[in-house]
């Protein structure tokens, strides 16, 4: 995977999305559109274009499901990559100035902590 | 802010306690306002690092199942009482964060009276009102807080001012209260208003933490499904329709020179209470009471007269001896509003097995102190029990042939001893000896301990002695 420019990544776990929209009216840079494929519930979840994310941080204010949308902030300048034990990938990037405890796999969302 | 906003550790990662196969998402619909105001209480919690001592009170509404969501302490309440039990958490565990959290049905109509003196008496909790105008979980009844003209459930040609009132403006009713440090409505409707929102749920559980102060926070917020919009349309009416009526702003801050409420828990040791409570500690005289213990107990006794007869005071005297003749004992008492006149019942029972409940349907003992008792209780009796009536005072005769009569005219026998009221202890005497079931020593002994006022022990004693001597002389 090569590292996005953008400064900003969202990642939506779409079995957790409802598809109330309203994340993708909020988003400044309309970087976000509804899925036209269904989550097991039956809900067109909401989707992220790729590129572009500011990481403002205003869909996640936005969407009222705890865990549906996930924001990384100063995207750009992650540059460490590593492995992730959980979802197999060996790609996954992480941020490095976050506590130990904080970091997450961007691509799975599950802890880093416990996978190494 | 951190660099990363995901889900908050305030959050259970897996809803475990939600029924059902999903457990990964709320119970909320599509766009409720509910999950935006979860999410900023539990970014604050995690942010000052006080989850682990949060006590997260959930309403009745949808919000009843906020205890599958947050990873904090959780208590569920009856509707309403979220105040109420906030308070009663906040003041056995003062070193708690005590989060108070309810919806317009549940805080500004049945809960009226709990939000209001907890208000009032600035207990050291946050409280989270969330005003979507409408009864969202039973099916969009009308609300206190439902607009004039809005259409509901059961305002279906639109809220009235003569059939239903005004909305009521809960934050300006608290702000007029001198002990709330922090009133202010704030709104989950664009971008800008739900920041300023997180900002004031921070600071107002900033407060509680650093300083124990009492905030009321209102949310206004939509609800899509009973407002029968797009979660889009309904946050736009917040904006543009219900803001009109509720204006957004702080009602009342006096955090700046709020010292802060100091609460200390007292821990009383049980020994302690026992003197604040003024129990008597009685001792069992295993010797004395020998006599009794191969006997099969188990007494069900109707104590029944006018108030002032001394019919309570007789059960109690029974339970009391009864406990020192090591038996089990209860006392029930029924009686109306007057202190004098009216009726009054209690009552007793007395046995050597664990009591179970302590209502008496059928007694086995009936004391029948005036003509309307025996009337009333005189066919509950069970066969082969115990009758023993004022013949002073009623005059007919019990018509039962099944039972045990005794006739004793104990409020005479009292008056002679100088003290009407003594009536209830000759009927003691007599009851005690007709059934022995306890000892007329230790009566007379313990009674001193049992009777309020000193003075009439005496008096009592000879009434007890009276009514013994009165069925001895029957019996011969």
């Amino acid at each position: 995977m090569t590292i996005s420019k953008s400064r900003g990544h969202v990642v939506i776990n779409t079995e957790e999305c409802k598809g109330c929209e309203l994340c993708i009216e909020a988003c400044p840079s309309d970087v976000l559109f509804l899925s036209d494929k269904f989550n097991t519930h039956g809900y067109h979840p909401s989707a992220y274009k790729g590129e572009d994310c500011t990481g403002c941080g205003i869909c996640f204010y936005t969407c009222p499901e705890p865990g549906a949308i996930t924001v990384f902030k100063r995207w750009d300048l992650m540059t460490e990559t590593a492995a992730c034990s959980h979802c197999g990938g060996d790609y996954k990037v992480f941020h490095t100035d976050e506590k130990p405890e904080a970091l997450i796999c961007t691509n799975c969302l599950k802890p880093v902590k416990d996978s190494q | 802010m951190n660099t990363i906003l995901k889900k908050s550790s305030s959050f259970f990662d897996v809803y475990e306690r939600r029924p059902g196969s999903d457990k990964l998402t709320t119970t909320y619909c599509p766009g409720c306002g509910h999950g935006v105001l979860h999410k900023l209480i539990a970014e604050a919690l995690d942010d000052f690092g006080v989850r682990e001592k949060t006590i997260f009170i959930s309403p009745v509404g949808c919000s009843v199942f906020a205890y599958y969501y947050f990873h904090t302490g959780n208590v569920q309440v009856a509707h309403g009482r979220a105040p109420a039990a906030a308070t009663g958490i906040k003041r056995a565990h003062p070193g708690s964060i005590v989060i108070s959290y309810q919806g317009d049905g549940d805080l500004a109509a049945i809960g009226t009276a709990e939000i209001i003196h907890a208000a009032n008496r600035g207990e050291g909790i946050t409280v989270f009102f969330v005003n979507n105008a409408v009864y969202g979980m039973t099916g969009g009844q009308m609300a206190p807080t439902t607009l004039i003209g809005q259409k509901t459930m059961t305002t279906p040609r639109g809220r009235s001012v003569e059939n239903d009132g005004y909305p009521i403006r809960m934050s300006e009713i608290i702000a007029t209260l001198d002990a709330p440090v922090f009133v202010e409505r704030v709104m989950i409707g664009d971008t800008k208003s739900t920041m300023h929102t997180r900002q004031t749920v921070r600071k107002a559980l900033k407060l509680q933490i650093e300083k124990n102060g009492f905030s009321f926070i209102e949310v206004l917020a939509a609800c899509p499904s009973q407002l029968k919009m797009t979660p889009s349309r309904s946050k736009l009416w917040v904006k543009e329709v219900l803001e009109k009526r509720f204006p957004l702003g702080v009602c009342k801050d006096i955090s700046g020179e709020f010292e802060g409420r100091k609460f200390t828990r007292k821990d009383v040791k049980n020994d302690e209470l026992h003197d604040i409570l003024d129990l008597e500690t009685a001792q069992v005289d295993l010797e004395k009471i020998s006599r009794f213990q191969d006997k099969p107990i188990n007494e069900e006794i109707k104590v029944a007269g006018f108030g002032g007869q001394g019919v309570l005071s007789l059960g109690t005297v029974l339970s009391e001896m009864g406990m020192r003749h090591n038996y089990e004992v209860s006392w029930l008492p029924s009686y109306g509003p007057e202190m004098r006149g009216g009726t009054a019942n209690c009552s007793v029972k007395i046995s050597k097995k664990k009591i179970g409940s302590p209502l008496v349907a059928n007694p086995t003992i009936l004391i029948a102190m005036n003509r309307p008792s025996l009337d009333k209780f005189e066919n509950d009796v069970v066969s082969g029990g115990l009758i023993i009536y004022d013949d002073s005072l009623i005059d007919r005769k019990p018509v039962r042939d099944d039972v045990d009569i005794i006739p004793i005219p104990a409020t005479k026998l009292a008056d002679e001893l100088g003290n009407t009221k003594a009536a209830n202890m000759v009927i003691v005497g007599a009851l005690i000896t007709v059934k022995e079931i306890m000892s007329q020593q230790i009566i007379l002994d313990s009674l001193g301990d049992v009777l309020k006022r000193k003075n009439l022990v005496e008096l009592n004693q000879k009434a007890i002695l009276r009514g013994a001597e009165y069925i001895k002389n029957l019996k011969k």
